[in-house]
């Protein structure tokens, strides 16, 4: 028996737009709208009204709130100050996640485990014990509070796992073939770690920073305690916002936010771009 | 019987399938045999309503199914993965389709147990899939599939992702099994020993379209484009002809239509001797020869001898086809 | 790469230290200084009538936004791994908004909107309604910081498993709500439990948005976190040690649930 060519002329039908889903297609698509609904009354349409109404008294009024003394003072730290805390977290969470993943030693599931506490920590406890062990009455004796170092503190607490689950995943992934090829050409360890390992950890390394240094950016729980918010000394952004919020200038909250707002979307912009530069090498 | 009839399928710029047609009778066991990227699978899905073609028909038993969700084609599907439920037990999974349909407990529970049985794994009831080996996961797929009765089995590479022997084990019990129960079925393989071992009629298929359909025999003996004569078997190229290397005679003297060859290497190979030869134009082949055929011919290293395909000339193709531009 | 053991020590002995200054040796100050003076004025210090309200707010509003995010997360889960459609960028950018964007601003965008000057504000105000300084505030400052967390949990989850169960639950002739239910819904249990449990932590623990819309009317509107800067502020020490050390057990309890999940997530384990 052979093929039949078609006696009957087939019926054309037209392109299908994408490939069927025989029984999602209709419940998905209203599924998907009323999530986007959702999605843009809880975090749209509030976002947008900050942009909006930091726009209330015009462009000229906007740049006075977001260049006044003050504002700039406390961006400045800000920025610093999260940077700072980034750049720790690259050494100390590419460390932590190192000793992980490749040591191993008793209660390391333990400790494993407890890099997520400032996950699951409030904000403002976190703060309280920073307060307590390292304040006033401190029983080491380490008085940094109202100090620009407290805020530096608070924040590589909060922002502790985020380098160290970043890079975990991708160290437990790493070929154990790659290094040991390097070790049979002659490399020492130093120089295993430095060209093989490190350079396959730094998308990692960086998306973890960017998320360090988005979150450091906006914390504000941790801070308010320990910090004193001592205006252009320590001050941070997030709590600069708070004060014109209390002292009922909105639009001059709002512009500075905007800026916070624009410095949010750029890392997480970055990030996204890193996550498909570090991806490039994968077969 | 199941009438597929011009179909084409294109996914964004690539085209799956391309004007396909063809007829599957009632109670066989068919192949869609095919290299990867052949287009077999994508046929096998549009005949299930996991795809749905953008021209052509779909006939299954007289209905038109060409835009039918699959659901009630009446099918039963085998995925090259299984595709088991892995959060139901053995018996939850092979009784799925039956619970949907609200069977009562007491039929659903003794089809279950029945089934099981027919496919070897009485007792497996309530084992999760994780701890079962590929090839009873994929029983147990089986079982499920058939539990709904199905008119038309589908069967996507279903043994592709097992070992070599149980797939060679496999493969027979599935013949054993359809022979049983005569469901019409339609298997997906990249396999040529599988489609010629089990099946009753084999569509070849290359770059989205059939070459041929026929027996096994029909196909081997008779293969009407060099693509289906190499995929089905060891080809050599005679000067202008494919032959089968069984079908080449050795002889020391010219005869009609004999091709001048010499011997490179003579291989012991036990009972049978392997000649490779280099012919003019600097092709090599092999022969094989029984010991008692290659002590009477006395060949030695460096001998001219001449080769001819003894074969039925239907079998020998034009090698080398322009390649089909594909219509746009 | 071994190496050596000299090394191994070192770098081990360095990552201990920062973690124990930095982590543990707080939180486990947190609860020394608690029961310093012994359990009975710690157990009077968490049942005021402040704490209790404080403590049945937090668990309320808690109630209401994680099981309407974790509807969302599910929807919107299958809508990115398994559908077809334009725009997934921008909305993966919007959902991950909440992870990046400071709680102080995300309570002014609420005031801007609810507040009584605000876009909607005013409407609602007539209607009788109060949103900013009120419960509903509360309410609606936590789902914002808690939306994204089994979305993304639950998506890659989708993505791991692929969608093949699900055509052979079609083949075998159930309907699109059925095979949800049957097939897709226990494949993601894990990824989903998970989510709620990140969700609940982050809605018991939020302070800076809810600092803002909340007015901190004691009794009314003060959640657990509030509370504990009020007492702060109040100079009475015990109490904020106290109500922190009820929030900090809290936390482990989630870090247990967490370690216990978290490799459950990935397939569908019986």
């Amino acid at each position: 028996m052979s093929a039949t060519s078609a006696p009957l002329a087939p019926a054309p039908r037209p392109l299908a737009a994408a490939p069927a889903r025989p029984a999602w297609r209709s419940s998905g698509a209203l599924g998907l709208g009323i999530a986007t609904l959702w999605l843009s009354i809880i975090v749209l349409l509030p976002l947008s009204a900050v942009v909006a109404r930091s726009l209330d008294g015009g462009l000229g009024e906007f740049w006075d709130a977001v260049s006044s003394r003050q504002a700039l003072a406390a961006l400045r730290f800000t920025v610093l100050v999260s940077l700072a805390t980034a750049a720790i977290n690259v050494v100390g969470g590419t460390l932590i996640a190192w000793v992980l993943v490749r040591d191993q030693f008793p209660g390391k599931r333990i400790v494993n485990a407890l890099i997520d506490l400032p996950f699951a920590l409030p904000t403002i406890v976190a703060g309280l014990t920073l307060l307590t062990l390292y304040g006033p009455r401190s029983p080491f004796g380490i008085d940094i509070a109202f100090t620009q170092g407290a805020v530096l503190l608070a924040l590589l607490f909060v922002t502790l796992p985020f380098v160290i689950r970043s890079v975990q995943p991708v160290l437990i992934e790493l070929d154990h073939e790659m290094e040991e090829a390097a070790l049979s050409l002659g490399a020492r360890n130093l120089t295993i770690f430095r060209r093989i390992v490190l350079p396959n950890l730094v998308p990692a390394i960086l998306s973890g920073a960017a998320l360090a240094f988005a979150r450091a950016v906006g914390e504000f729980g941790s801070i308010v305690l320990i910090s004193g918010n001592v205006p252009f000394d320590t001050q941070v952004s997030s709590v600069y916002v708070f004060k014109l919020i209390e002292s009922d200038a909105p639009v001059s909250a709002a512009a500075v936010s905007t800026v916070l707002l624009l410095v949010s979307l750029a890392v997480l912009i970055g990030i996204r771009g890193l996550g498909h530069w570090g991806a490039r090498h994968d077969r | 019987m199941i009438s597929v009839t011009g179909v084409t399928k294109r996914f964004g710029d690539y085209v799956a399938l391309d004007d396909v047609s063809l007829e599957v009778p009632d109670g066989s066991l068919t192949a869609l045999l095919g290299p990867s990227g052949s287009g077999k699978s994508t046929l096998l899905r549009i005949i299930g309503g996991l795809e749905s073609p953008d021209v052509g028909r779909v006939v299954i038993h007289g209905e038109d199914q060409t835009s039918v969700a699959p659901q009630r084609r009446g099918i039963g599907f085998v995925f090259q993965h299984y595709a088991a439920f892995k959060h139901m037990t053995v018996r939850d999974n092979v009784a799925f389709g039956l619970t949907v349909r609200k069977r009562p407990k007491a039929e659903v529970a003794a089809k279950v147990d029945e089934l099981l049985e027919i496919v070897g794994l009485a007792g497996y009831q309530k084992r999760y899939p994780s701890q079962l080996s590929g090839g009873q996961r994929q029983r147990m797929a089986l079982a499920r599939a058939l539990a709904v009765e199905p008119k038309v089995l589908l069967l996507d590479e279903p043994f592709g992702a097992l070992d070599a022997k149980v797939r060679a084990d496999l493969r027979e019990w599935l013949r054993k099994l359809h022979d049983e129960v005569h469901v019409t079925t339609l298997l997906v393989t990249h396999d040529q020993e599988e489609a010629m071992s089990i099946a009753d009629q084999i569509a070849v298929m290359d770059h989205s379209r059939i070459e041929q359909v026929g027996t096994p025999r029909e196909l081997y003996d008779a293969p009407e484009t060099p693509f289906v004569m190499r995929f089905l078997g060891p080809v050599t190229q005679l000067g202008e002809g494919l032959v089968r290397p069984h079908d080449i005679a050795l002889s020391l003297d010219a005869r009609p239509g004999s091709f001048e060859a010499q011997v490179a290497r003579v291989v012991h190979l036990g009972f049978e001797v392997r000649t490779e030869l280099v012919l003019g134009d600097g092709q090599e082949l092999a022969v094989q020869l029984t010991r008692a055929e290659a002590d009477e011919l006395e060949i030695a290293v460096g001998d001219i001898v001449h080769v001819r395909s003894t074969a039925h000339p239907r079998a020998s193709a034009v090698p080398e086809p322009e390649p089909d531009v594909l219509s746009a | 790469m071994t190496v050596d053991r000299r090394w191994r020590i070192s770098l081990r002995v360095l990552a201990l230290g920062y973690l124990a200054l930095l982590l543990l040796v707080p939180v486990g100050l947190i609860f020394f200084r608690t029961f310093e003076h012994g359990v009975g004025g710690v157990w009077e210090s968490i049942t005021t009538p402040a704490a209790i309200h404080a403590f049945q707010l937090t668990l309320e509003v808690t109630a209401i936004a994680v099981p309407l995010n974790t509807l969302f997360g599910i929807v919107m889960a299958i809508a990115l791994a398994r559908g077809d459609w334009r725009g997934k960028g921008i909305v993966n950018a919007v959902i991950d908004l909440p992870f990046a964007i400071s709680p102080v601003v995300i309570g002014l965008s609420l005031i801007l909107v609810y507040g009584v000057n605000g876009w909607l504000g005013g409407a609602l105000a007539d209607a009788g309604v109060q949103v900013i300084f009120s419960v509903p505030g509360i309410v609606l400052a936590t789902i914002f910081v808690s939306l994204p967390f089994v979305v993304r949990e639950v998506t890659p989850v989708l993505r791991e498993i692929g969608d093949e169960q699900e055509q052979a639950a079609a083949t075998l002739g159930a309907g699109g709500w059925t095979t949800f239910r049957r097939i897709t819904l226990p494949a993601i249990r894990w990824g989903v439990a998970y989510g709620v449990v990140l969700s609940v932590a982050r809605c018991i623990g939020e302070f800076g948005a809810v600092s803002v819309v909340s007015g901190k009317i004691s009794g009314e509107t003060e959640t657990l976190t509030l509370l504990v800067e009020k007492r702060f502020a109040n100079f009475d020490l015990a109490g904020a040690y106290a109500a922190s050390a009820l929030l900090a057990l809290i936390a482990l309890g989630t870090l247990l649930a967490m370690t216990m999940i978290k490799p459950r997530r990935e397939e569908g384990d019986a």
